[in-house]
């Protein structure tokens, strides 16, 4: 009598391995999680007695807290492990940290990781679920997942929506996990940056690129603006940060060229007048704050998904295999 | 599947739910501090046909919420399948001193009922609490018995009792299926 939604099986990498259907029952599942962190008593018990470790090897602030808020309303007892101050820094590798951790049997592990490719690699070797909270220039799921779900609390369908994403597209894992989940959904994707920050080939992932940030604008009808990372400069990659706000900044006057509402996110940190102007961060079509408030939702989703998937995929890992 | 006998029909259904109605009121003694809590997927149809009798009869406007106790289940991870979890909505006036009617469809193991009650006193502290199902039949795992039955009804661990309503199956009555092999 119960309906039910479709397994993810035991891990998430990233949204280049799921399908559609999968996606979409992520974003269904979010809906109703929603409305917890809304209640007096923000906490339900359907994580009890499960012990997940949030294993960050890279600073971040938003992300992990916006894990562990999710977790904590599911009611698991959470870890917080970084970089500074583990034994990852007394040389420990990847793959001891985690027998470590399993030896005092965890259930889930939250990593974010430098490297591309460490959540897969992670995921193969432990029979706990993997959620990659970012994995070098490879891919960042629930980032994704919780640009999508505020795409289509604003516009409904994500299907025949033009999205563009602006700036440093190169480096960014961000971009990649939406391209990947935009394409899949039936969106049409840009992108839009100076070429030295856009990966060469990267027409090959089904989306146009636009060598002017007046272009994009006019075709868009959702503008997800990327964070220019401030050590790119130094890397040659641009001249100069005012240079790059006068060129490829979205201010204002440029939104203003166009007479259709552009939906403005940014996944955050912003530098306010680098690659976003304070009017457009603080506008009136900015949803930069409902993205965080859904990405709570869109980990308890995930979270409640990862831990109802079938024992088969847990059972499988345990000896190795790729479930 | 087998083809499903009707055990009651619509004309019986809507019967047993004037009867539940004023069973309510008298148990609550009025309707003015009674508050119905259908549990989703059926139970909230059939509370929302109960207030529009209870509504009728005492000229009253009871408050309706839903509850989905998907997370408040004790069996994610064991069952195979992942629920689909809805959405829980509690009316503004809040729980809190109200006479609580939880309306189900079937009571049957009493675990749905153990995971209501669970999130009902989550969301705050009612004066009364009372467990209202169209059908009650064997098979309870838990100490949990209702308070107002439209229908009690002989079913083997090999049957199972669906309720239908029109907005889900078109159709308002009860149907008993016989399932071969293991239950749901």
């Amino acid at each position: 009598m119960t309906s039910t939604v479709s397994s993810l099986g035991k891990d998430l990498v990233g949204l280049e391995g799921l399908t559609a259907e999968q996606i979409r029952s992520i974003l269904d599942t979010a809906e109703p999680f929603k409305e917890i962190s809304e209640r007096r008593i923000k906490k339900v018990p359907v994580l009890r007695g499960k012990t997940i470790v949030n294993l960050f090897f890279e600073p971040s602030t938003r992300t992990r807290v916006s894990f562990e808020f999710a977790e904590k309303r599911l009611s698991a007892d959470t870890v917080n492990i970084s970089s500074s101050g583990s034994s990852v820094v007394k040389g420990e590798t990847l793959v001891d940290t985690a027998r470590n951790l399993e030896a005092m049997n965890i259930d889930m592990v939250v990593m974010r990781h430098g490297s591309s490719g460490s959540a897969r690699f992670l995921a193969e070797r432990i029979p706990s679920n993997v959620i990659n909270a970012g994995d070098g220039r490879h891919e960042h799921p629930t980032q994704a997942l919780l640009d999508l779900l505020t795409i289509r609390d604003h516009r409904g369908e994500i299907a025949g929506q033009k999205v563009c994403i602006v700036g440093d597209v190169l480096h960014s894992r961000v971009a990649r996990s939406n391209i990947y989940g935009l394409v899949k959904l039936g969106a049409e994707v840009a992108v839009c940056g100076p070429r030295t920050l856009l990966p060469r080939g990267i027409e090959e992932m089904g989306v146009r690129v636009f060598d002017r940030v007046e272009a994009a604008i006019e075709w868009s009808d959702v503008l997800n603006i990327l964070r220019l990372q401030l050590e790119r400069m130094e890397g040659g990659y641009v001249p100069s940060l005012r240079e790059y706000n006068h060129i490829w900044g979205v201010s204002s006057q440029r939104l203003a060229a166009v007479d259709r509402e552009l939906l403005i996110l940014h996944p955050g940190p912003m530098n306010r007048g680098v690659e976003i102007d304070s009017d457009v961060a603080d506008g009136p079509h900015s949803v930069i704050l409902q993205q965080v408030t859904n990405g709570v939702a869109v980990r308890m989703a995930v979270l409640y998904l990862l831990a109802g998937g079938t024992p088969d995929s847990a059972e499988a890992a345990k000896g190795g295999k790729e479930a | 599947m087998p083809s499903p006998s009707e055990v009651l029909d619509e004309a019986a259904v809507r019967r047993a739910l004037a009867r539940m109605a004023r069973e309510i009121v008298e148990r609550a003694g009025g309707a003015d501090d009674v508050m119905l809590m259908g549990i989703r997927r059926r139970g909230d149809h059939l509370a929302a046909l109960l207030k529009r009798e209870i509504d009728q009869a005492e000229n009253a406007d009871v408050p309706l919420g839903v509850l989905d106790i998907t997370l408040y289940r004790d069996d994610l991870g064991t069952v195979g399948t992942i629920p689909e979890v809805g959405e829980t909505q509690i009316p503004s006036q809040g729980i809190e001193g109200r006479i609580v009617v939880l309306v189900d469809d079937v009571l049957y193991t009493g675990r749905t009922i153990r995971a209501a009650l669970g999130e009902l006193l989550d969301w705050g502290r009612p004066g009364r609490i009372l467990l209202c199902v169209l059908v009650e039949r064997d098979g309870r795992e838990l100490p949990i018995q209702a308070d107002v039955v439209g229908a009690s009804i002989q079913a083997g661990p090999r049957e199972r009792i669906e309720v239908r309503v029109p907005a889900l199956d078109d159709r308002l009555g009860v149907d008993r299926i016989v399932v071969d092999g293991g239950s749901e």
